[in-house]
């Protein structure tokens, strides 16, 4: 695509771009560290996690406002609207993934007096990988306009959800068999539930690149295999 | 090319899909040429009853010689000729039995600089009135009031009515011509321009009147204010260098345009 003719305006949507890529990075690093303090129970990287949703914030305000102000001086058209608008969108996203990654760092810290079975945190950290390399595809294909891979990144957001199912079945039972995992385990259906909201945010990113490129609201019922809403599980059975 | 079926089921953009209306003016291979230099080439366009359409394209591409065939205004100029049809409801006006003067009733013209004749308020409205109608005082007196109130211009010109026209603002004048071909009682109005010379408050009255006359009249609008067009138009044509490039209602072409010459135009890209 060419140039704008004044030339400030391709700086404006390129530093949209690239506060977005900053953020991208973030989010993404939180992600798997806060699993990774999970796992480790390493308080240390928990805190390094929760200090970094900052700068998060902070890239999500100036994004808004520079969106906002690139509106009132530019009155963007077609692509260029959308691209502000899909930078208003992501940034919100990748804000929220932010914040669920800094709650399940907290949890860590929480939960550090009590030692989880390794089982069940494992089941999250694979949660968590897959959320993570979702993320990552999600954010290639924005900076590279690939609707083909954001489509991609949508259609396997069901496996999360299918994951996040099955933990919630582990943890009721564990609760069951023994009143004193209810803490943790609670603390860790907390977490989980987190990882799956962070899928979905990763979704919405998909459909904004969809509308980015296309023009056009994507259309289509997202593939959820959360059943954990109609879930219970029986004392004994 | 079917601009609402762009559009999720359901999903309702600033303004619902305009309803099917009839065509006011259908344009038919229309080619025009300034003596040798062939300024609008094979032409196809239809233009919808009581909707506005927006011409759009840079300077030269032909949007005001476009405009100027519907009423013939060109023929004042002996090297200026155009081929083709323009079909005014089924009836062509480039055919050489059309009178003129009965054309010009039916399909007014407002241009980029108000043009008030040197005359009072009162006349320029009643001007063409009097030159087709011979009407009583009062009903005369009706209708250049009924003008100046459809225009928007009323309130502010009811006790100065003897008063010229030319002692009023920029863009009352431009309202005072707006009522002048308003008083004709045309079926298209055709706006070349008309609210780049005025401020933004004078341009908003005039936007704001494009709305409601849009009750009435099929309206034509030349504008190279790209925001004026996503605001007021129902329908916008994109032409470069005397072609028509892209057409379709106004809400697909200024978010998601169909030719990628339409896009480099509308974002600021053209080289």
């Amino acid at each position: 695509m060419p140039g704008h003719i004044v030339s400030s305006y391709d700086t404006d949507l390129e530093n949209l771009r690239r506060s977005i890529s900053e953020m991208g990075g973030i989010a993404e690093k939180m992600t798997g560290e806060a699993t990774l303090a999970l796992v480790r129970q390493d308080g240390t990287l928990a805190q390094a996690v929760i200090a970094a949703d900052k700068r998060l914030d902070t890239l999500q305000r100036e994004i808004e406002e520079r969106s906002v102000l690139l509106i009132a001086r530019r009155q963007p058209m077609a692509v260029d609207l959308r691209e502000t608008i899909s930078a208003i969108r992501i940034s919100g996203d990748l804000e929220r993934i932010g914040d669920l990654a800094k709650n399940v760092a907290k949890r860590v810290v929480a939960i550090a007096d009590h030692a989880p079975a390794q089982k069940i945190v494992l089941g999250v950290r694979h949660m968590s990988d897959l959320a993570e390399a979702q993320l990552k595809d999600v954010l290639d294909a924005y900076a590279s306009r690939d609707t083909k891979a954001a489509h991609d990144v949508w259609a396997r957001d069901g496996e999360i959800d299918a994951l996040y199912n099955s933990l919630f079945r582990e943890l009721l039972t564990y609760m069951m068999e023994d009143p004193r995992n209810i803490s943790f385990c609670t603390h860790l259906l907390f977490c989980a539930k987190n990882v799956e909201r962070i899928g979905d945010h990763t979704t919405n990113i998909a459909e904004t690149i969809h509308y980015l490129d296309t023009g056009e609201i994507f259309a289509g019922d997202r593939p959820k295999n959360d059943a954990s809403n109609y879930a219970t599980v029986e004392p004994g059975a | 090319m079917n601009a609402a079926s762009a559009l999720t089921p359901g999903f309702t953009g600033r303004e619902a899909p305009a309803p099917a209306r009839g065509v006011r003016i259908a344009v038919k291979d229309l080619n025009f040429y300034y003596g040798s230099f062939h300024g609008l080439k094979n032409i196809n366009l239809n233009f919808y009853d009581r909707q506005v359409t927006a011409l759009i394209g840079p300077s030269g591409c032909g949007k005001s010689t476009l405009l100027r065939t519907f009423n013939r205004i060109y023929s004042l100029y002996p090297e200026q000729r155009a081929e083709g049809e323009i079909l005014l409801d089924g009836k062509n006006v480039l055919d050489s039995s059309v009178d003129l003067n009965e054309l010009r009733s039916r399909i007014g013209m407002v241009f980029q600089k108000p043009t008030p004749f040197p005359m009072s308020i009162y006349d320029n409205v009643a001007f063409g009135l009097r030159l087709y109608e011979k009407l009583p005082k009062s009903e005369l007196d009706g209708r250049v009031e009924e003008s100046l109130r459809k225009s928007a211009l009323w309130d502010e010109v009811k006790d100065k009515l003897k008063q010229p026209g030319t002692g009023l603002s920029g863009g009352q004048q431009q309202r005072l011509c707006i009522a002048r071909t308003v008083a004709q009682q045309p079926e298209v109005i055709l706006l070349d321009e008309p609210t780049s010379a005025l401020d933004p408050i004078s341009t908003g009255r005039i936007e704001e009147l494009m709305e409601q006359l849009r009750d009435e009249f099929t309206i034509v609008i030349v504008t190279h204010n790209m925001q004026q067009a996503a605001r007021i138009s129902q329908y916008t044509a994109f032409m470069y260098l005397g072609e028509l490039v892209e057409f379709a209602q106004t809400d697909k072409i200024f978010m998601n345009p169909a030719e990628r010459r339409t896009q480099d135009y509308i974002t600021g890209r053209f080289g």
